[in-house]
């Protein structure tokens, strides 16, 4: 099984996320993620799903997928040239000043953020390649983390 | 212009797009609508008597007819009984229009009385679904809605539509063209791979055509028969291709699969080349996957691409409609006849044909038998319930002419058959056309007696009545040791409960019982001469069973065969 990465330019219509995931969910194929949005044209939107699959399963996802009345192109990025990007929350815990300096300087090495400070902990963002989120996730485990929230893969191809 | 409102728009759009009989039943959100129906001289309704005769009659008449069925429903749980015959058109890709009406647009979300989410609900089952928030858009969407039903791989598309929709007005202009631009199916078949199968058919020795739903729906059996003569390639059908080549032709192989031929599972698993035209490589016809047609190379002629190597890995795709790519097939294949590998094939018909114990009691195959004697050369439609009654309808019948055959193949929707015969009678008033049952089928919808009677259909329904509910007796028979368990629908008098002739005359149609083989043939040409709905009450032998059989996780020619 490996993971896959599939831009899918749908019409921005009501219904057709659930028309998406309803597909998945019903053939069985694993969402690593799902990221979506309007694109330059109000009528469009654009979704990167990340799948966990083999190379067979993938190309009935993907026929699957076109077969939807509302989905309008099915690409799939993996293996080419794509630049990628995810947004990542991580709550830290920071129970000392001291280990909140010492969380601090990590941070600033990586060129995340810190954007929240609370009395026992800290939140770190930082918005990056698959690389860099997940050094960042592995940086941090040590001191604890409490909470992640991440956005899910947006990509696009580059040319 | 003068404003028109939603229901009246939605009538003239339906109009526009050439439907003249609508199957329903009317409700509180759809009164609307049904009133603006009421005497309405260009589209004719017909109540049934419960929405999923409706359903399954909009889709008898769609097999029967080629157009779009329409059925119409309340909210609620008018609509939510129409679920099962939407599932049952969605898997065997059949054109429908569903009309649902739906709560006040402003009640939409509240838990409100008869309120469903038919959108939600449908939307597996559906090929694509509409909620019409704004009558301006209801037009439109009837347009896009029938072009999605009947092209591609043609299937169901449900609107549904709020009552206060129905009552807003706004000024009707029927669009003139459509265009999904996230729908454009590929009709064309490409020259490059069609031609490949024609220089495949040159190198084979063995090979078979395996032919599908998608011959009728594309209207391609004149192609196909001119592509089998001409190449000399012997023909099976799947269920669903039943009537797409005649059954009387000497290349024709029956019905393959769980309970097809012996000779056609044969000759698909020895084959060395395999043409699947509109087919989609079902479990009922490969058996045992990794053991299906281990020598062939398969060529895969479909308008749907995601059905191409989903089950079975093709070597010589072609996404096109069948009746396009075979026409451009014909002109690149050469005459041929492969004489040795037919010559094998007839020894094996003559070694394991289809058969049946030919004694003195009433079995169900001559039932079938006789009723394709007594109708030959007519035009005459069978359609059928679900389970044994269905399969022995399948393998002794012998089907000629598409769109003549009409039986829920993907979802074996037991209760089908019976509206599906209305709508097809319906579709077709000069056909003949007979309901082949079980007795624990006919009970499913047996309500449509009513719609059978009052519209003055002479539908002839022959009830194979075993007291079983048959096809899982069976598998029970052969699998768990003989515990009937849940399966006895009858204790010893087959007529007591119900008493089908009662029970049809009790709705004002002719019943007749038949307990022996020789007053068979005189029921029959009774029946065809009765000018109403007739039951046919058949008192068959009660554990007769469907053979052959591949069980589960067999590949197909390791079949049982069974007693002759």
């Amino acid at each position: 099984m490996d993971k896959f990465i599939i831009a899918v330019l749908v019409e921005n219509k009501f219904g057709v996320l659930a028309r998406v995931a309803g597909l998945f969910s019903a053939r069985g194929f694993n969402i690593v993620s799902l990221a979506v949005g309007e694109t330059e044209d109000p009528e469009v939107s654009r979704m990167t799903i990340v799948v966990e699959a083999d190379e067979r399963i993938l190309e009935q996802v993907k026929k699957q997928l076109n077969k939807l009345i509302d989905v309008i192109t099915v690409q799939d990025l993996t293996g080419g040239k794509y630049v990628d990007r995810e947004l990542i929350l991580i709550k830290v815990k920071a129970e000392s000043a001291a280990v909140r300096e010492k969380i601090v300087q990590v941070v600033d090495s990586t060129g995340a953020e810190i954007v929240d400070i609370g009395k026992k902990c800290l939140t770190v963002e930082e918005a990056g390649d698959e690389h860099k989120v997940k050094a960042l996730i592995e940086l941090l485990r040590s001191y604890g983390i409490l909470e992640i929230v991440r956005t899910g893969k947006i990509a696009i191809q580059s040319k | 212009m003068a404003k028109l409102t939603g229901a009246e728009i939605l009538i003239k759009s339906l109009c526009a797009e050439g439907v003249t009989h609508a199957f329903g039943y009317p409700g509180g959100t759809i009164i609307p609508l049904t009133d603006k129906l009421y005497n309405n001289k260009a589209l004719t309704f017909h109540l049934t008597r419960h929405e999923q005769g409706a359903v399954h009659a909009a889709d008898g008449y769609a097999r029967a007819t080629g157009k779009v069925g329409v059925c119409i429903a309340t909210s609620g749980p008018g609509a939510t009984n129409l679920v099962t015959g939407i599932a049952t058109a969605h898997m065997d890709s059949i054109p429908l229009v569903a009309i649902t009406g739906q709560v006040n647009s402003s009640l939409i979300g509240n838990d409100a009385f008869q309120e469903a989410d038919m959108s939600g609900i449908t939307r597996p089952i559906t090929k694509h679904n509409y909620l019409v928030k704004d009558v301006k858009d209801l037009a439109q969407v009837v347009k896009e809605a029938f072009h999605i039903a009947r092209t591609g791989r043609p299937g169901p598309v449900l609107i549904d539509l709020p009552v206060d929709v129905q009552l807003q007005k706004t000024e009707f202009k029927y669009p003139k063209t459509v265009n999904i631009r996230g729908y454009k199916p590929t009709y064309k078949g490409h020259v490059g791979q069609i031609k490949k199968i024609a220089k495949a058919i040159e190198k084979s020795k063995r090979p078979v055509i395996y032919a599908g739903g998608g011959i009728i729906l594309s209207g391609a059996e004149k192609e196909l028969t001119m592509f089998a003569r001409k190449t000399g390639i012997p023909v099976t059908t799947t269920l669903m291709g039943l009537g797409g080549f005649p059954e009387d032709d000497s290349l024709s192989l029956g019905m393959l699969g769980m309970h097809g031929t012996a000779y056609a599972n044969h000759a698909i698993q020895d084959s060395d080349l395999i043409i699947a035209v509109g087919a989609r490589f079902d479990d009922r016809v490969t058996g045992r996957i990794d053991a299906f047609a281990p020598k062939a190379i398969v060529a895969h002629i479909d308008i749907d691409p995601a059905s191409v190597s989903k089950n079975v890995r093709v070597d010589i795709p072609v996404i096109g409609d069948a009746k396009g790519v075979l026409k451009e097939l014909n002109k690149f294949s050469k005459k041929g006849s492969k004489s040795a590998w037919l010559k094998t094939i007839a020894g094996w018909k003559k070694k394991i044909p289809l058969r049946y114990k030919n004694d003195g009691k009433l079995r169900p195959q001559y039932i079938i038998e006789q009723i394709h004697a007594l109708t030959k050369g007519k035009n005459v439609i069978i359609a059928t319930e679900v389970g044994q009654n269905q399969m022995w309808a399948a393998q002794f019948f012998t089907f000629t002419k598409p769109r003549t055959w009409l039986s829920s193949g993907g979802l074996g929707t037991m209760g089908y058959g019976f509206p599906a015969a209305i709508g097809a009678q319906i579709g077709k008033p000069d056909s003949i056309v007979f309901d082949i049952a079980g007795d624990g089928s006919i009970q499913m919808n047996i309500q449509e007696l009513a719609t059978a009677v009052i519209e003055k259909l002479p539908i002839k329904i022959a009830i194979l009545n075993n007291g079983y509910l048959g096809m899982v007796r069976q598998w029970q028979e052969l699998f768990y040791e003989k515990r009937y368990a849940y399966t006895v629908l009858a204790k010893k008098d087959l007529t007591a409960c119900p008493d089908f002739v009662r029970l049809a005359e009790s709705y004002g149609a002719k019943g007749m019982r038949i307990r022996k083989k020789t007053d068979v043939r005189k029921a029959i040409k009774d029946a065809l001469k009765i000018k109403g709905p007739v039951v046919m009450d058949f008192i068959i032998e009660r554990e007769e069973n469907v053979f052959p059989m591949v069980p589960t996780g067999k590949s197909i020619d390791k079949m049982i065969h069974g007693l002759a």
